[in-house]
């Protein structure tokens, strides 16, 4: 289309003295006009977006379903019941693959394209440690629910904190005074020979020998073995324990092989949940473990002491009284972990309310008042059970439970102080500048 | 190839890098962070590029002499306080002599067997830095504090977090890399090279010491590959074995085939386009790798020699 009246043609444009005026009064109403007003208070009363950093691809896939489940439960319950600030919460969803790199992306992308006011997410260590250096240059607070030792060893930066779930460092070292008062003094362990298994590598043992027992034994097994039989000759004869932490789908294979090794015969077994998140523990080929404990960190089922809140949340959830998604028996939760994603949700719903949170430019102020934070009490915001929070190491302490498998499901028999789980702070984020 | 000046074809090249200075003054926040890694994880392109398309030699072993930078120059800076530009150093030496050992043991194969020796390599690379971790903090990885990404030019600092300092440090890593590149692969070596693809045999009774170039080959594109994990651990300060899987073997030599091999420019293409279809499509779907892997499908289809490749057979014949 032709340009006949020179529309476009800037070399045309005079502009004189009057039209400046009049150009500048016509700005200035309309920045007082009704409209304008309008849209300011929209600003104000808009969403707190919250960036969901989401294993929904990749081998966090399983968690990253119950994850997203969870959270969505939780948002809807804190905006029912009005918001945070008066302002309802809406999460930006992004899948980080469970991969570093692009978890790094997709924390840039919420704080630079979605500009949202927080990110929170996300369970794989690796993922999480990728993400987090983009957190601190863009200075805005990662929440994460990832278990990892990593938050509290103060090796990432002040942007980052765990207060929803308590780390494996603390839940190794709860597990050890009843392993040795009801399980036996001689513990071999077996764990895959990477991060995770070296975490109760190095915590494990220290944690018996203040109770008065010892691991005689450490079987590594590489990540990369399908078949684990021509290990077992390695467990000591004296063994009284068998400390397993066999992860990912060899975990069957793992179970099934000890059974043929040991037959009726068996040390005891303790494990931890993470072997068996999201998988039945009725599959075939886990009956070796029957009699068995595991560390859980939120009952996958439902127990005859659960609080009301426990309830409120398990059907919030949407689990069945087996830990399966209501009207999937298959599809079994994550239970051990996912009741971090509500319980951090309603911290950050407190530290905004504390902070006065009105936008990013708060988010330091939300910094601040996260670190000030103290204790969670048990109850709906807190179900899984009541916490302490450390702001110098940005990790939050609570109890662990102790489960065994009896009849085919997990039955509590014991649970851990949240003094079990405390340790000397290794650093203090708070004297990182902001 | 048809012949064209050599001022036309560096001209395009010049333009390409102004293009990408201009962008960081336009691009959105987000965009520009993402153009950063897009052209440091290109230069790990452009390595590959150089033995997969100029010379024929088809590695699954990358990852390794990426990473090899990647950790050369992060644990240097994190364990033994060392400055940016050292580490860089550091990274860069690293993947160099790491590629050296390699060429000399893997080049004594050729064709399937030459990926399968890489690939063996490159795993042993990856368990190591798992077997290791004391010190590489295995799958988990470690972070290179923020405080010590910091490049001191004569009492300068020059902050590699800043969004802008990041892109122009990208860019100009990229910049030299793709000159360089152009530069080898029009000199006397490069047609070496592009003749022991065609035919080593003939390349060889012509009187061509095909091996040491091939090796020296390896070592070029090891190197390059090297700087960009150095650069990537020095930007994004991150380091951690993922980057040394085999994915990230298999990265480079898809971007370069949807880029198009043996083009200088086509492995900016196709690592942009490979990121960008998975960061669009991401937004929609979490099926998004189905739709890479369609796009990957359709282009071999319809475009076997990738999307400059096709462009230089068509209409540019003269496309370095």
């Amino acid at each position: 289309m032709a340009d006949k009246n020179g529309f476009f043609d800037l070399s045309k444009t005079t502009l004189s003295r009057r039209t400046a005026l009049k150009g500048m009064a016509a700005g200035a109403g309309l920045a007082l006009a009704p409209g304008f007003v309008r849209y300011s208070q929209a600003q104000s009363s808009a969403p707190i977006k919250i960036g969901f950093q989401l294993h929904r691809t990749g081998i966090g896939a399983a968690y990253g379903r119950w994850y997203d489940r969870t959270s969505a439960a939780a948002v809807k319950a804190i905006n029912d019941a009005g918001g945070i600030n008066g302002r309802k919460v809406e999460l930006v969803i992004e899948d980080d693959g469970t991969d570093p790199a692009r978890g790094a992306e997709v924390v840039n992308k919420f704080a630079t394209q979605h500009k949202t006011d927080i990110v929170f997410g996300t369970l794989f260590s690796h993922v999480v440690i990728g993400s987090a250096p983009a957190a601190g240059e863009n200075k805005i607070p990662y929440f994460v629910v990832s278990e990892g030792h990593h938050v509290a060893s103060t090796k990432l930066n002040r942007y980052v904190f765990q207060p929803g779930i308590t780390d494996v460092k603390s839940q190794i070292q709860s597990m050890a005074p009843w392993i040795a008062a009801n399980a036996g003094k001689k513990v071999t362990q077996i764990f895959p020979d990477f991060a995770f298994g070296y975490d109760h590598r190095d915590y494990l043992p220290p944690a018996l020998k203040a109770q008065g027992a010892d691991v005689i034994a450490q079987i590594a097994i590489p990540p990369t073995e399908s078949s684990f039989t021509k290990y077992f000759p390695q467990i000591p004869a004296e063994t009284e324990v068998i400390y397993h932490v066999m992860v990912g789908p060899a975990v069957l294979t793992f179970v099934k092989e000890l059974g043929e090794f040991y037959g009726s015969q068996r040390p005891q077994l303790f494990g931890f949940m993470d072997s068996l998140e999201a998988v039945d523990i009725n599959s075939p080929g886990l009956e070796f473990l029957d009699g068995s404990h595991f560390w859980e960190g939120s009952p996958r089922y439902a127990q005859p002491d659960d609080s009301a809140a426990q309830k409120a949340y398990r059907a919030a959830v949407g689990i069945d009284d087996n830990g399966a998604a209501a009207g999937d028996p298959k599809d079994v939760s994550t239970a051990s972990h996912m009741f971090g994603c509500w319980e951090t949700l309603y911290v950050v719903k407190k530290a905004m309310e504390d902070a006065g949170y009105k936008g990013s430019e708060d988010r330091a102020k939300l910094v601040e008042a996260t670190e000030a934070l103290k204790e969670f009490a048990e109850g709906p915001e807190h179900p899984q059970g009541p916490k302490t929070f450390n702001g110098k190491i940005h990790q939050c302490f609570g109890i662990q439970n102790i489960s065994k498998v009896e009849g085919g499901k997990l039955k509590v028999v014991h649970k851990t102080k949240i003094e079990d789980g405390l340790y000397e702070p290794e650093g203090d984020y708070t004297k990182q500048a902001l | 190839m048809r012949d064209a000046s050599p001022a036309k074809i560096y001209a395009l090249h010049v333009g390409v890098i102004a293009l990408l200075f201009a962008l960081n003054f336009v691009l959105p926040d987000y965009h520009q962070g993402l153009f950063a890694r897009i052209m440091a994880l290109a230069v790990f392109a452009m390595g590959y590029n150089l033995l997969f398309g100029y010379v024929g030699l088809l590695s699954l072993g990358h990852a390794m002499f990426f990473s090899a930078g990647l950790y050369g120059a992060g644990l240097t800076v994190y364990h033994l306080g060392w400055g940016v530009a050292e580490a860089f150093i550091a990274g860069i030496a690293c993947g160099a002599l790491l590629a050296l050992v390699i060429g000399l043991l893997a080049l004594r194969t050729s064709g399937v067997a030459f990926m399968i020796v890489t690939m063996m390599f490159a795993q042993v690379f990856y368990l190591l830095i798992l077997y290791f971790a004391a010190w590489t903090g295995g799958d988990q990885g470690l972070v290179v504090q923020q405080a010590a990404r910091t490049l001191n030019l004569d009492g300068a600092p020059l902050d590699l977090t800043n969004p802008t300092v990041r892109y122009m440090s990208a860019l100009a890593l990229f910049a030299v890399v793709l000159i360089a590149t152009l530069a080898v692969v029009r000199s006397r070596f490069g047609r070496v090279l592009v003749a022991v693809r065609e035919n080593e045999e003939r390349t060889k009774m012509l009187g061509y010491d095909t091996v040491a170039n091939k090796l020296a080959a390896v070592v070029l594109s090891g190197t390059i590959c090297a700087a960009s994990g150095a650069a990537y651990a020095l930007l994004f300060g991150y380091i951690g074995s993922s980057f040394a899987s085999v994915q990230y073997s298999i990265l480079p030599l898809l971007w370069v085939l949807l880029g198009g091999a043996a083009t200088t420019l086509g492995p900016l293409i196709g690592t942009l386009f490979m990121y960008y279809v998975t960061d669009i499509t991401s937004g929609f779907t979490s099926a998004y790798l189905l739709i890479v892997g369609v796009a990957l499908i359709l282009l071999v289809l319809f475009a076997p020699k990738g999307i400059l490749g096709s462009i230089r057979q068509r209409w540019l014949g003269w496309l370095p």
